[in-house]
């Protein structure tokens, strides 16, 4: 095949993924004054971050004064069974208050308590009312604002554009190539320093919340350029997506429908939560159903156990189902019709009336609605430095769901949005600063950029071979019922034989059509990152030996002291992934001294 | 499981026509569910755009049987089992290909609305807005920018050549919303009217009908704009205005 013609574009940084925390990168780097281009795959705003529901949690102290950074700590901490990078959980907390009050300079209008301050809501696995919020759409609201923003910036934006390889120049980054999605022509983006902002690999499962858009590509390619790779076995199933009909299943119900008073009940009319209350939590648990209602207005009184960390949530789902106490279509009710008034709820979820209203034709004001587990978030992701969000390569960053270690094992309801903002920033303010002080010259290899469009084109002049889309559908059946919820040794090693099928299927996928839009085409490269991160996630998996947050072993029940201390890292070494045990960063007396502290 | 047939445009700038895909369709299903179908099993190549698949990012942009519609939120309980049903691009923007359209239009419009100005906050460094006085302008922040309105509008859907001087209702209550902010300190409605065009605008209120977000785009938004712009001219309440310390014009 003759080399493609590509065309090329220099930056000092390039941002990739354009959802909060890429938004925001590209704003902090665009202030250090160096030139900045934000590459992003759909059109702009239409990101993941648009689909967020319930809030950004921020220890603000509106609602209640008594919140601080140290609880939200604390509950971060806890929430991923402290196997979080403690240094991250800090800064997070400590960031997001100003974060978010930037976003309500930038033009953001979130909901008000009765003073004029922003309104904060409850949610799992946080003391205190923390979620600024607007209605259940505050990731519009989040975006919106960040993109308005960002196009009075002097920020290059490439729309519709997908990366599909990082470039090095030795050890150092030195750009990436990739493709116009509305030409299909090749483009090289050379720059100093490449922030990381694509978000998850939720597309690998079946019954997903994630859109088309989420393949893992920022953890592919990373790994792929000699970054390392932490905690990717931990996959957060959410526990309230659609259930039915089929067409809607695994749609998000934002938790702040049990925030505001919702209760999750079994075909008996039971509330089961109070039956799976864990040791770890018991403290600060209602263990009554009197306790639990109190707590909304009266925080003397211990959570609801509605309102567990997620992990908790969806693993009792899972069990009511797999018991017979489930729905008619194989989920939980979730009830806030019989408990709070019908304007009350159109006001604080009205996206959610109108979802069930218009996807699933039930008036959530009147009825139950029906809601199961579903595939939503990967803790895991790019190592980091916590400070400044350099992965394992020379200016490489990495923010947002693609980089790992602020959630530990399990994330918390809000702290996704609150992440997005406090490491975007710090992603775009250090990449900035590495492009400024980078020495030498920007280099590319002339020759790996032609390989991999070469790669990219490939599918093209293949006869015979596969549609790309049974290829993806039968990877998302493979990870779903192999790689789940709910996960045994037997079972994953099956997962891994399959995946390596698949890649063999993958490597003769056939393309029909032209290079212009043509989402074939679009499929058949993603299965490059998608079956790279299921084979990642099925090794981490393999390797841990505990059930810990959003990683839970039927044939190692337990959490595991030893394994508390240790983040599985994955690595490309001669082009296998390799697989070793880590111990986690040590962390501060001051800190662990607040996680004894009941407040 | 009832089959449909799908009238989907297939076709580049240079041209192309409506071709014919029988497809099944499952309980709860919607067009955006026919048309995944039908890649996946007779057109790979067939283009269209997505991603949330709940009516909250607003990519699905199309025209069914006519209509300015969001695939995603098109039940196929809509139409008769065995009904023929159209799918084509929105008509106003260039086409890419297939269901795919150029909407850069919009993105060039949208930097064109001077942002926000924002007041100096309270002595304590805060921000205080009461909820009744972002009630309106959080109306219009619901907009989830599917450009359905813009395709809609005919100031623009059949005078191409207005285009240069008309930014369409997304970008009014764009504007709207921004004026509406109890903290907001900058005056756009010279900018609505000489660079926006809203004096183009009739207010025939296509563009509400279309809005799959009910936003009342022309009563709360067009409407009232188009009023703020009268009152300017009024030399009363310009003089009053002056005397109040009202807003300044954008720089």
């Amino acid at each position: 095949m003759a080399t493609p013609a590509y065309e090329t574009h220099e930056h000092d940084v390039i941002v990739i993924g354009a959802g909060g925390a890429g938004l925001r990168a590209a704003i902090e780097a665009a202030a250090q004054g160096v030139s900045v281009g934000l590459i992003c795959k759909s059109l702009l705003g239409k990101a993941h971050t648009v689909m967020a529901e319930g809030g950004i949690a921020a220890a603000l102290g509106n609602v209640w004064p008594e919140d601080n950074w140290q609880v939200h700590f604390r509950d971060t901490m806890r929430g991923g069974k402290m196997i979080n990078n403690w240094r991250m959980a800090q800064l997070h907390a400590q960031e997001a208050p100003d974060r978010v009050l930037e976003l309500e300079r930038w033009g953001a209008l979130f909901d008000r308590t009765r003073e004029g301050l922003i309104l904060q809501r409850d949610f799992g696995g946080h003391r205190y009312a923390r979620l600024a919020h607007v209605g259940d759409r505050t990731g519009l609201e989040m975006i919106r604002t960040l993109q308005y923003h960002a196009i009075h910036q002097g920020i290059d934006v490439y729309m519709e554009c997908k990366v599909e390889r990082l470039l090095k120049d030795g050890d150092r980054v030195a750009g990436a190539v990739g493709y116009w999605r509305n030409t299909g022509q090749v483009v090289l983006f050379k720059a100093k320093a490449v922030v990381l902002a694509t978000g998850g690999i939720g597309k690998a499962w079946k019954i997903t919340s994630n859109s088309w858009e989420y393949t893992g590509d920022g953890q592919a390619t990373a790994l792929w350029a000699g970054a390392d790779l932490i905690d990717m076995e931990f996959v957060q199933f959410h526990p309230t997506g659609m259930v039915w009909p089929p067409s809607v299943r695994g749609i998000l119900v934002t938790e702040g429908v049990r925030g505001d008073g919702g209760t999750l009940k079994n075909n008996k009319g039971e509330r089961f939560m109070f039956n799976y209350i864990p040791e770890f939590f018991k403290g600060e648990t209602a263990d009554n159903e009197q306790e639990a209602d109190a707590w909304y207005a009266d925080k003397n009184n211990r959570r609801t156990p509605d309102l567990l960390p997620r992990d908790e949530v969806a693993r009792a789902i899972n069990s009511e189902v797999k018991a017979g106490r489930g729905s008619p279509h194989g989920g939980v009710l979730l009830d806030i019709c019989t408990r709070r008034p019908a304007d009350y709820i159109r006001k604080r979820l009205p996206s959610m009336y109108h979802q069930f209203k218009e996807l699933a034709g039930v008036d959530i004001t009147k009825e139950p609605m029906e809601v199961g587990p579903t595939c939503h978030y990967v803790m895991g992701g790019v190592r980091v430095d916590a400070d400044t969000t350099q992965a394992t390569v020379p200016g490489l960053f990495a923010a947002g769901e693609v980089a790992a270690g602020l959630h530990g094992s399990n994330r918390l309801g809000g702290n996704s949005l609150s992440d997005l903002v406090v490491f975007g920033r710090r992603a775009g303010l250090h990449a900035g600063l590495y492009a400024k002080n980078f020495a030498g010259a920007l280099r590319v290899d002339q020759a790996e950029v032609e390989s991999a469009a070469r790669a990219m084109l490939e599918p093209f002049d293949r006869s015979g071979g596969e549609n790309p889309y049974a290829i993806q559908a039968d990877l998302q059946e493979v990870m779903q019922n192999l790689v789940g919820i709910i996960r045994t040794e037997a079972e994953m090693r099956q997962a891994l034989d399959k995946i390596e099928g698949l890649k063999e299927r993958a490597k003769k996928v056939r393309v029909d059509g032209g290079r212009v839009y043509n989402p074939g085409w679009h499929t058949a490269l993603d299965l490059g990152s998608l079956l790279t991160v299921a084979e990642c996630t099925t090794l981490a998996a393999l390797e841990r030996k505990e059930s810990r947050g959003g990683h839970t072993r039927e044939d190692y029940p337990f959490t595991d002291d030893a394994w508390g201390k240790l983040n599985v890292v994955l690595r490309l070494r001669d082009g296998r992934v390799q697989v070793s045990r880590e111990p986690l960063p040590e962390m501060p007396p001051e800190l662990k001294a607040l996680l004894q502290e009941r407040k | 499981m009832p089959t449909f047939t799908l009238k989907v445009f297939r076709g580049s700038p240079t041209g192309g026509d409506f071709r014919d895909y029988r497809v099944d369709a499952d309980d709860g299903m919607v067009i955006l569910d026919l048309v995944h179908r039908i890649q996946a099993t007779q057109a790979p190549d067939l283009a269209c755009r997505w991603n949330c698949k709940a009516g909250k990012c607003g990519s699905c942009s199309a025209e069914i049987d006519g209509k300015p519609r969001l695939m995603c939120m098109t039940r196929m309980d809509l139409f008769k089992p065995g009904e023929t049903i159209t799918v084509a691009p929105m008509r106003t923007f260039p086409l890419i290909r297939d269901l795919v359209t150029d909407v850069s239009y919009n993105y060039v419009k949208a930097r064109q609305v001077p942002p926000l100005r924002l007041k100096p906050p309270d002595p304590d460094g805060k921000y205080r807005m009461m909820q009744e006085d972002i009630d309106r302008a959080q109306e219009f922040h619901k907009c989830i920018e599917c450009f359905l309105c813009q395709d809609v509008c005919h100031v623009i859907r059949d005078h191409e050549d207005h285009k240069p001087r008309f930014s369409g209702p997304r970008f009014f209550i764009k504007a709207a919303g921004l004026d509406m902010h109890p903290l907001d300190t900058l005056d756009r409605t010279e900018f609505v009217r000489a660079q926006a065009g809203i004096g183009l605008c009739n207010i025939t209120k296509c563009c509400t009908e279309v809005c799959p977000e009910h936003i009342h785009i022309t009563d709360n938004g067009i409407i009232p704009m188009k009023e703020r712009m009268v009152d300017n001219f009024d030399p009363v309440v310009w003089l009053l205005r002056r005397f109040r310390g009202g807003r300044q014009e954008p720089a």
